[in-house]
């Protein structure tokens, strides 16, 4: 057990929190960049995804488990990210400035249906962006002349200034860095006032609002940060696999993000990350697991009911997610003889109606 | 004509999920792939078994009573009092777990099949105009469910049990009244209703897997109607139905497949709970 010892105020609020966090921090950064040396290709590219579903999955942490809003439609914002990229480099633009077009045009979309957003709540709200996310999808398979409608468009590998990111380890770099960026600056948002504003929100929004907080503007603020976040994972997406249709942006793609925030663990940063990796493993367990199948039963429904499976344990189980799962069990060693079941309980509340609330 | 008939197919998928989320506040979002597994075991009575329609129909609708009642005993109790989102998670869980174990079951698979039925082809003429029977005993059908959901409801205990939950668990409790045990009987009762849906749109669009994304339609048509009302889930079914046959009709290609969607976007911005909702002003 370790106790911290505070003798200023700004130590509350400092990103490294005490010598172990540097430590392992420390040590996670050395191993993320050296992997182009002890990864072989194909964890490489695996690696490529975590990072980019990290993005996505930063985005929406802020959204659903900081500002408690739920989100059913986030594959609109990976897809307006992507063809903004794919449609800004087939222009000719520099990668830095589409970048951050698709973050900002991202951003714009999840202002669109922040606002209606300001007025609904729980499953209306969520049905509101499941709609939102079928109508984008619609839209990019009917607009053929922008968006090449179901026959997709191609990317070309990144370039920023003159220097092209052709083999994987570059191309590693690239979305470590930008993960690496999105973290640092979800860290900063959080402990900032906004970030604040969207726990309180979270937690209670008549108390947010009678302390101050202003829900409609922070509510859309929360929409448009996660959507941006989201855009920018949308355009490294469209790079790392070089070619995007609207299959790509589908309910189910939606439903697998919200997934990893589930899985990873809701409210937590650390759970974004460690969900992205999870989400990316599954389907490689799942395909060793298919040899051990009986010949009768035809396979290709494995992967739906284990997902599906995977899911309902987790909520039921470890409603906090893998991240939970880990703060257990380092709680254990830390205060070994003491450790009590009930330590995380959340404090159920039977019966409680979202009428009365 | 055609419209309506769809439309309601969509307001009993839809009065499946009111029915849920009036007693027990969640949202099921596996509703639509209930309504497919009800159709496959139609399928299994009809096609394979071989029994008469009105065997099939209690079959198929006994048989997803039942596993409803199951999911809600193993799935959703241990969740109860959760954050409502947490179970819409596990309901797109399930449904990915009945979607998944469909295609897995031998003789089912992924293949399309068709439910024979007594009235396919025939053909009312009423002064001219051409009524597909087929359509005008989907209509009926919906028609008589409805009349008899309201009766059960109106005057069995049971039914009257399931309003008291609805409208305040604890006081229903208080009562004496089994609410976890009711909650089962509810969701038993609604997967039956999809099991009704699903075999009244087989005639339509045959048993495959994919079925159940029909549910992901009938949302709409729930939200249309306003969550947690009843005669809400009907109109706001045939709405939905008529709206996407029209706009297949009228409006250029595309906009069929998103017309429920906007209509939905439309309406919410609106009336924020649906145009039968309950305005209920938030406490403290």
């Amino acid at each position: 057990m370790r106790f911290i010892f505070k003798t200023d105020y700004a130590q509350d609020i400092r990103l490294v929190k005490h010598g172990g966090h540097l430590f392992s921090y420390g040590l996670l950064g050395a191993l993320l960049l050296a992997a182009p040396w002890w990864a072989s290709e194909y964890v490489m590219s695996q690696l490529h995804f975590i990072l980019i579903y990290s993005i996505v999955g930063f985005g929406l942490m802020i959204l659903t488990g900081f500002t408690g809003q739920v989100s059913l439609g986030h594959a609109a914002f990976l897809a307006v990210g992507a063809y903004t990229e794919a449609l800004m480099q087939a222009a000719g633009v520099p990668f830095a400035i589409s970048i951050s077009c698709a973050a900002i045009f991202s951003a714009a979309a999840g202002i669109v249906i922040g606002l209606p957003a300001l007025r609904l709540k729980g499953i209306y709200l969520a049905i509101a962006t499941l709609a939102f996310g079928v109508i984008v999808e619609e839209i990019i398979t009917r607009w053929h002349t922008l968006t090449g409608g179901n026959e997709g468009k191609h990317l070309k590998p990144v370039e920023i200034l003159g220097w092209k990111l052709e083999s994987d380890a570059e191309f590693y770099y690239l979305c470590l860095a930008l993960t690496v960026l999105c973290c640092l600056a979800c860290v900063n948002l959080l402990r900032s006032p906004t970030g604040r504003a969207f726990v309180a929100i979270r937690d209670s929004e008549v108390s947010a609002s009678c302390m101050g907080v202003n829900l409609a503007k922070y509510k859309t603020m929360a929409f448009a940060i996660s959507a941006a976040l989201t855009g920018i994972g949308g355009a490294l997406y469209a790079h790392k696999i070089a070619f995007i249709s609207p299959e790509q942006f589908t309910l189910f793609q939606s439903i697998e993000l919200i997934t990893i925030v589930i899985l990873g663990g809701i409210g937590f940063l650390h759970g974004a990350v460690l969900g992205a990796a999870f989400i990316i493993v599954l389907p490689q367990l799942i395909s060793i697991a298919k040899g051990w199948l009986p010949d009768g039963a035809a396979p290709s429904g494995l992967q739906a009911v284990v997902f599906g499976l995977v899911l309902i344990l987790f909520i039921i189980f470890e409603p906090l997610g893998l991240y939970g799962r880990w703060l257990k069990i380092r709680t254990y060693f830390e205060l070994f003889p003491f450790y009590r079941k009930g330590m995380f309980r959340r404090q159920k509340s039977y019966m409680k109606s979202e009428r009365l609330r | 004509m055609a419209g309506v008939s769809l439309g309601c197919v969509y307001a009993l998928v839809a009065l499946g999920f009111v029915l849920i989320y009036k007693a027990t506040e969640t949202v099921n979002f596996a509703q639509g792939d209930l309504m497919m597994l009800g159709g496959f075991f139609a399928l299994t009575a009809s096609v394979i078994m071989g029994w008469p329609y009105w065997a099939t129909i209690l079959f198929a609708v006994a048989a997803m009573a039942a596993v409803g009642m199951l999911a809600e005993r193993l799935i959703l109790r241990p969740v109860l009092g959760q954050p409502a989102f947490t179970v819409v998670m596990i309901t797109i869980g399930l449904g990915y777990v009945v979607r998944g174990i469909v295609t897995m079951v031998p003789g089912w698979g992924t293949e399309t099949y068709q439910i024979p039925t007594p009235f396919v082809d025939d053909v009312w003429k009423l002064g001219g105009v051409i009524l597909p029977v087929q359509q005008l005993m989907v209509i009926g059908m919906t028609a008589a469910l409805c009349a008899a959901l309201f009766l059960f409801f109106r005057f069995s205990t049971l039914g009257v049990a399931m309003q008291a939950t609805s409208q305040n668990q604890l006081a229903a409790y208080y009562m004496g009244i089994p609410v976890r045990r009711v909650n089962m009987m509810i969701w038993g009762l609604s997967a039956g209703v999809a099991a009704f849906a699903g075999i009244l749109l087989a005639p339509a669009t045959f048993v495959h897997s994919n079925m159940g994304f029909i549910g992901l339609k009938a949302f709409p048509a729930a939200v249309v109607g306003g969550f947690g009302s009843v005669p809400g889930a009907i109109v706001g079914g045939l709405i939905i139905g008529v709206v996407e046959a029209l706009a297949g009709y009228y409006l250029p290609e595309g906009f069929k497949d998103v017309a429920a969607y906007v209509v939905v976007l439309v309406v919410l911005l609106v009336w924020p709970s649906g145009i039968f909702g309950e305005r209920g002003r938030k406490k403290v």
